[in-house]
């Protein structure tokens, strides 16, 4: 703070430069009151945003506190809500989503850092990057019309017939498919995520120092494992952050789940089964939610997702902020 | 070594290698596909129906063919209007502060508080825009769209500005210092210019990121039928109209849709293709 | 170039505050999605007509009750009328009485997506409760055979549709159900918004016959323009009678028959499962809600003038769009009604 009085001080001793460095000061001190405003402006919003969400859902926490987590129930009429329902197809839309988008972000990086050459690596990254800016809806567009016809006929069926029959894992792709489903959710959101975990996986790769790599290929391994085992390991984890931040997108996304999830109250141990979020929820039924409780409610859900994905980002720049100290970038 | 090379076990390592990495290498082209797939998607069922009409004519009656979007691109231009007043001037002047003024501490308060607010998901904020303003206000209106979304652009503008300026050397300022330029007159007239690239590129994806929400609107904006007079009123915008038309049961709307789509990701792409254009370039000039 | 890029962005800017000056005010009303084929048909022959903007948005019966309470919009619709509750919750909150005016009548059918089956089937008032119980499960089930003799219905399992918003639709159809069920009434009950026993959620009319038309196998239930619109089969239904009807515009009419004469003075009845040989089960008057107290001069006369138009001229419109217009007893007490919108 107050570094305009060196200069002011030193800028002369007559009175016509301290007039002079009087103006410079008054106007170092401005701009900084400007810009100091600018962000006590952004505080004081990120604060009023937290303190509504606290304040706008006491009813609810107040009558169910932390069991609201934990009920099954989501009943209007009978001014019973429970998140369970929600929490749990955010949890499973977001872990599918993982499941597909982590090997496919995480290969593709590998390539781009470790096998294509500069020219390539770098025009495949720009436009793998655009794919992070198609807006929502437009993939909730293609959920539609696209994944949930697929997902509908053959993929369920194909699913059911292979991997339902096993035993443990099988029961997750059992009974009757429409098509809108958490796994039609967690396909589109894997689509929306595999961008950052290549973005951020691509970078924290091709910052793992090229002596490791060096080291384990002149020790015999080929390319593969010293790929695999040194580089990957060495970057992990930054990859372990992009990780973090394509699920904290996950879960808070809302359009292109809502279109292709099912809407539907209900926990079902099958993927094929329909589901809902609570991004979703809250979509929908915001603006009808009449009575007190009911609005509360959805607001606590919000509150929740809040709170999860702002432990996730935590984490995950933790993790991006230790890769990149060790692995020598500024 | 040659025989050492030509073994069974080595040979099945060279093996799997290839295997895997040649999997790597699908899944680049799988991702990178997809985005092709999408495209091309639109382009094939949306593109027949971006005429005229899709660009100068109102919604017509539920069930009638022959409406347009003019209201919602119109909308979609006043909100991210809005949205900029609020998101540029706040993240690139608190941008300015937290690399020029503040201390660490401030510095590390506001980083996290950017944070916090890139992660806060988007039908949150929309909860938020609806009890601060479109309950006070009496109605929804363009006003309170334009402030989700506003808010929404702050701690990208806000990272950007911060990181651009903190990259301009300082062997500058103390060049722009030593000849007599008070500290604010340094960061106007070459900090800010030096970093302009990266601070404009900043404000183009977030302004191209906003265009694209919809959770945020459908509380807020609420969607407008005609032709939305001043930021008072309800405000069609594209993605809402392309939400409402492509979860309804008729034809003719699932067309709009996919056009209004296709219009959408266009814009959208090609302002990140020009904003990482004007940084890729900006890198190449002299520091 | 500087210079040009800032004067086009000079005059861009000016564009977008241009459309700021003129034109009046607009009304802002939500609500229900079951009419909102002849409601945006109404705004826009209106406006044309009296360049009065008044823009509806079909977010459901639910949110159109949420937000007249809360005061963010001019006026609300809904299907199902206010219950007691929400009324002393909107006098408690706007601190005025909160008016409703049937506009039109409408029918809520059975639509179906079966593959195979074009034939319109017949349901029993049994059949359809307990599909939506979630008791009968396929398609080859007695109780939906039985009414049915000469269509092959498959032995698929049915894929039960509902509405995932707060739905005036939904509380004409639960409202039917708790009539004609017990297990029903009892089970679930009579809402905007229930805790359905089984079933996807589509948003709004629109959504419910999108998911049908999407999804093979599968019933929900929607205002008859939308099945129609969208080329859906729909179903009779078995009234109280014991007869199949149809729904359409007489037998939506002869529903209404016995309501017309003994019309409450808030307009708020239920005409489900009427007795009558043509009567169609599951048929409802559709409402406005608006506020007795307006403040604003400008609305409070748009308001009246539209209402007054649409009991009218209005009523003109509603059968090419297969809504059964108001019986004249009705229009002549809601027309004396307008004078409490003050």
């Amino acid at each position: 703070m107050a570094t305009g009085t060196t200069i002011g001080k030193s800028a002369g001793p007559n009175t016509a430069s301290r007039s002079f460095s009087a103006r410079l000061l008054q106007g170092d001190q401005v701009a900084h009151a400007i810009t100091f405003l600018a962000a006590a402006t952004i505080m004081l919003i990120t604060i009023m945003l937290v303190i509504v969400l606290w304040d706008k859902s006491v009813l609810p926490r107040a009558k169910f506190g932390l069991d609201f987590l934990v009920t099954k129930v989501w009943d209007p009429n009978a001014g019973q809500f429970g998140a369970l329902p929600f929490v749990y197809g955010t949890l499973v839309t977001t872990a599918v989503s993982l499941a597909i988008g982590v090997p496919l972000g995480l290969g593709a990086a590998i390539f781009l850092a470790e096998l294509a050459p500069p020219s390539i690596s770098d025009s495949l990254t720009f436009v793998i990057e655009l794919l992070a800016a198609v807006p929502s809806v437009i993939y909730g567009l293609l959920g539609i019309f696209v994944v949930v016809p697929f997902v509908r006929h053959p993929l369920a069926g194909w699913l059911e017939h292979t991997l339902g029959v096993l035993p443990l894992i099988g029961g997750i792709f059992k009974g009757p498919c429409y098509g809108v489903s958490f796994l039609a959710a967690g396909l589109v959101l894997a689509i929306m995520i595999v961008p950052f975990i290549v973005s951020v996986s691509r970078e924290v790769l091709l910052a793992v120092p090229t002596d490791q790599r060096e080291a384990a290929l002149a020790l015999g391994s080929t390319r593969w494992e010293s790929t695999w085992k040194v580089v990957v390991p060495f970057a992990l984890p930054g990859v372990l952050g992009s990780v973090f931040l394509a699920m904290a997108r996950a879960l808070g996304e809302t359009m292109a789940v809502t279109m292709v999830v099912g809407n539907v109250v209900e926990i079902h141990s099958s993927l094929l089964a329909p589901g809902y979020s609570i991004a979703a929820v809250i979509a929908n039924e915001f603006t009808e939610a009449t009575g007190d409780l009911y609005l509360q409610a959805l607001v606590e859900l919000g509150l929740v997702l809040f709170l999860v994905t702002f432990i996730l980002n935590g984490l995950a720049r933790l993790m991006i902020l230790f890769t990149a100290s060790r692995g020598g970038t500024s | 070594m040659s025989g050492w090379a030509g073994t069974p076990h080595m040979r099945m390592r060279k093996g799997i290698s290839f295997f895997f990495l040649g999997s790597t290498a699908l899944c680049a082209l799988v991702v990178v596909g997809v985005l092709f797939f999408i495209l091309g998607y639109l382009v094939w069922n949306g593109g027949s129906s971006v005429n005229l009409n899709f660009f100068t004519k109102l919604p017509t009656p539920v069930g009638e063919t022959g409406g347009g979007m003019a209201n919602a691109i119109v909308g979609s231009m006043k909100l991210l209007f809005l949205a900029s007043l609020i998101g540029i001037p706040l993240g690139v002047v608190g941008g300015i502060y937290m690399a020029e003024f503040s201390g660490k501490l401030s510095a590390f308060i506001l980083q996290y508080t950017a944070d916090l607010l890139n992660g806060v998901p988007s039908i949150v904020i929309g909860i938020f825009a609806y009890s601060i303003i479109v309950l006070r206000m009496k109605h929804f209106s363009a006003y309170a769209g334009g402030f989700a979304l506003g808010i929404m652009m702050i701690p990208v503008t806000l990272r950007s500005t911060e990181q651009f300026l903190r990259d301009v050397p300082l062997s500058m300022r103390e060049a722009s210092m030593a000849l007599g330029a008070s500290k604010w007159k340094t960061i106007v007239s070459v900090v800010v210019p030096a970093a302009y690239r990266g601070i404009l590129t900043a404000i183009l994806l977030s302004m191209a990121r906003v265009a694209g929400e919809t959770a945020p609107l459908l509380f807020t904006a609420l969607n407008n039928r005609f032709w939305s007079h001043g930021f008072n009123e309800p405000i069609a915008s594209l993605p809402v109209v392309v939400y409402t038309y492509a979860i309804s049961p008729y034809d003719d709307w699932h067309r709009q849709a996919w056009a209004a789509g296709l219009v959408l990701l266009g814009m959208v792409l090609l302002t990140n293709i020009i904003a990482r254009g004007i940084l890729s370039r900006g890198i190449s000039a002299p520091r | 170039m500087k210079k040009l890029v800032t004067s086009l962005l000079v005059v861009a800017v000016g564009a977008l505050f241009a459309v700021a000056v003129g034109a009046q005010g607009q009304l802002t009303g939500a609500g229900a999605t079951f009419p909102n084929p002849i409601y945006s048909k109404w705004f826009d022959v209106y406006s044309k007509l009296k360049g009065v903007q008044i823009n509806y948005q079909s977010v459901g019966s639910g949110a159109g009750i949420r937000q007249i309470t809360a005061g963010t919009v001019d006026f609300g619709a809904s299907d199902g009328p206010m219950t007691d509750e929400q009324i002393a919750a909107y006098e408690k909150d706007r601190g005025g009485a909160i008016l409703h005016f049937p506009t039109v009548l409408g029918a809520v059918v059975p639509t179906y997506n079966i593959p195979g089956v074009d034939a319109s089937l017949k349901f029993t008032q049994k059949a359809i409760s307990d599909i939506y119980l979630g008791k009968i499960t396929k398609w080859n089930d007695p109780e939906i055979a039985k009414s049915n003799a000469g269509v092959k219905l498959p032995a698929d399992d049915i894929v039960v549709v509902h509405r995932s918003d707060g739905s005036g639709t939904t509380y004409i159809f639960t409202d039917f159900l708790s009539k004609v069920s017990p297990e029903w009434k009892q089970k679930v009950g009579r809402n905007t918004s229930v805790n359905w026993p089984v079933g996807l959620g589509g948003k709004g009319n629109e959504g419910v016959s999108g998911l049908v038309k999407q999804t093979p196998d599968a019933i929900g239930y929607v205002e008859l323009i939308y099945a129609l619109q969208n080329k859906l089969p729909f179903g009779d239904v078995q009234n109280k009678d014991g007869l199949f009807v149809r729904a359409s515009l007489e037998t939506t009419t002869a529903a209404a028959a016995g309501a017309a004469k003994n019309m409450p003075a808030d307009f708020r009845v239920s005409i489900t499962d009427s007795p009558g040989k043509t009567a169609y089960p599951i048929s409802s008057f559709t409402w406005l809600l608006i506020p007795a107290k307006i403040p604003d001069a400008g609305k409070r006369t748009t308001l009246k003038d539209f209402v007054r138009w649409m009991l009218t001229d209005g009523q003109k419109d509603t059968e090419a769009l297969y809504y059964a217009p108001l019986p004249k007893q009705v229009v002549q007490q809601e027309l004396k009604a307008i004078s409490k919108i003050q």
